[in-house]
């Protein structure tokens, strides 16, 4: 599946784009755990991230399929 | 001559100003006197400000009104586009409206040099018809898109983080409203405000533009706003998208059963957590350093261009992993650039049974404006 990472969240993964091998029926919260337990800095924008899949803002327990593409949004504040 | 030459509310001069308005079948006359009508607050007059601020002006909108309680800093040139270098240490509001009032002289501008808070939140944006987010904190993000769900206004909301952006549309009629998009404010420290990680001046110059672009269309009430649908920008890859997002029936704001009451929320993180941390205060540093150490937890890039003697320097990102460095029974003054990241490393000291520690109030910066010889931007 196809991950990709905006703003701070694409510092901390030092990548805007990446793949990410998901367990059938994983959920979108699986796939952070996952990237979260590679970059332990991740997990400050644990709670106020939010996630994309297609295109669509959608909840973590959101099922994920192959070739779904999640984005990660994390907040941005700046002005 | 497809131009109208005669218009109720807009005299010659005006119809030869907006001529490459009146030209647009989308605008022409009818548009361009709704424009003379609308009344638009922008809220902060940033980096995002500076550009949303001269092309509504530009576009004749009737009646601007600008607030920002911060004065122009050197600093702020880079991006903030709406001042002269004979602008730094004068108020924003009062500064920018200056420019506004030579740019446009048909227009009215009011400017506000207050904070924007929840006091006169609702009551500022009931005197408009659409309100711009143009801050660079996040509690006055939340604070605003309350109160244009309770004064029914759209929030026209960008932001910016180093090359990123955002934009989007909130609190119009049945769309979602900010705490839809983002419940949940970040952690003090953890997303960087433009004096602490830096922008693209360019940047903001584009999301700022679009904000302005976007409220245009509002007010004239054509194209498709941005509701319900977040813009990302990404400049370094050059690509733009859009997300689609709902309004969040739980929503604390916008939802069914609302819980803010009539008054908009201060959701903030940053004071709260401020009030029960000790302050040092800049000019006391040098004192208070007598019996405690500095802990400098800038990162690297920023702590490049000079240091204190003796601090210890572990940066923010690294804590987690070098606290075995620290002593818990020495006394700390925590810094960092600005005064956020050190907030949040003192946090995080404590949940490890630091006991003795205090944090540098407006960081190094405030520290260095005040010592000639410690010389870093
Ligand atoms: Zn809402």
């Amino acid at each position: 599946m196809r991950v990709l990472a905006f703003a701070r969240l694409r510092e901390l993964l030092a990548s805007g784009e990446l793949t990410l091998e998901l367990a059938a029926g994983a959920r979108v919260s699986d796939a952070w755990r996952m990237l979260a337990a590679r970059h332990g800095a991740l997990e400050e924008l644990a709670n106020s991230t939010r996630f994309a899949r297609n295109g669509q803002i959608v909840s973590c327990d959101t099922r994920l399929a192959d070739g779904d593409e999640l984005a990660l949004l994390p907040p941005v504040g700046g002005g | 001559m497809a131009e109208r030459t005669s218009s109720a509310r807009l005299s010659a001069r005006a119809l030869r100003r907006y001529s490459r308005h009146l030209l647009i079948p989308e605008v022409g006359l009818t548009g361009q006197e709704r424009l003379a009508a609308a009344r638009v607050l922008v809220v902060g007059a940033g980096g995002l400000g500076s550009p949303a601020l001269q092309y509504l002006a530009a576009a004749g909108v009737g009646r601007i009104g600008v607030i920002d309680d911060d004065s122009v800093d050197e600093t702020n040139l880079q991006r903030q586009t709406i001042f002269s270098a004979s602008d730094v240490g004068r108020n924003k509001a009062v500064a920018a409206a200056e420019r506004l009032r030579g740019l446009n002289p048909l227009i009215a501008i009011d400017a506000l040099p207050l904070r924007f808070g929840p006091d006169n939140a609702r009551d500022l944006v009931r005197l408009y018809d659409t309100v711009l987010d143009c801050t660079d904190r996040f509690p006055t993000r939340y604070l605003i898109s309350d109160a244009c769900v309770l004064e029914r206004k759209p929030d026209v909301y960008g932001s910016i983080f180093r090359f990123d952006g955002q934009v989007s549309v909130f609190g119009a009629e049945f769309g979602p409203c900010y705490r839809c998009l983002y419940p949940e404010a970040p952690p003090p420290g953890s997303v960087p405000s433009c004096a602490e990680g830096g922008v693209l001046g360019a940047l903001a110059g584009v999301i700022g533009t679009w904000q302005a672009s976007e409220a245009l269309k509002l007010l004239l009430g054509i194209g498709e706003p941005l509701i319900g649908r977040l813009m990302l920008v990404d400049t370094l890859g050059a690509n733009v998208r859009t997300v689609r997002f709902d309004r969040d029936p739980d929503c604390i704001a916008c939802g069914a059963r609302p819980t803010i009451g009539d008054r908009p929320l201060l959701v903030s993180d940053e004071e709260a957590s401020t009030s029960d941390v000790p302050e040092v205060e800049a000019d006391a540093l040098d004192e208070v350093l007598r019996d405690a150490f500095l802990l400098d937890v800038r990162e690297p890039h920023e702590a490049v261009l000079g240091s204190l003697d003796g601090a210890v320097q572990i940066p923010a990102s690294q804590l987690e992993g070098r606290m075995h460095e620290l002593d818990s029974a020495r006394r700390y003054v925590v810094a960092c650039r600005v005064g956020v990241k050190s907030l949040w490393a003192v946090t995080r000291l404590r949940e490890a049974g630091f006991t003795r520690l205090q944090h540098l109030q407006g960081g190094l910066l405030a520290y260095a404006a005040r010592h000639a010889e410690f010389d870093f931007f």
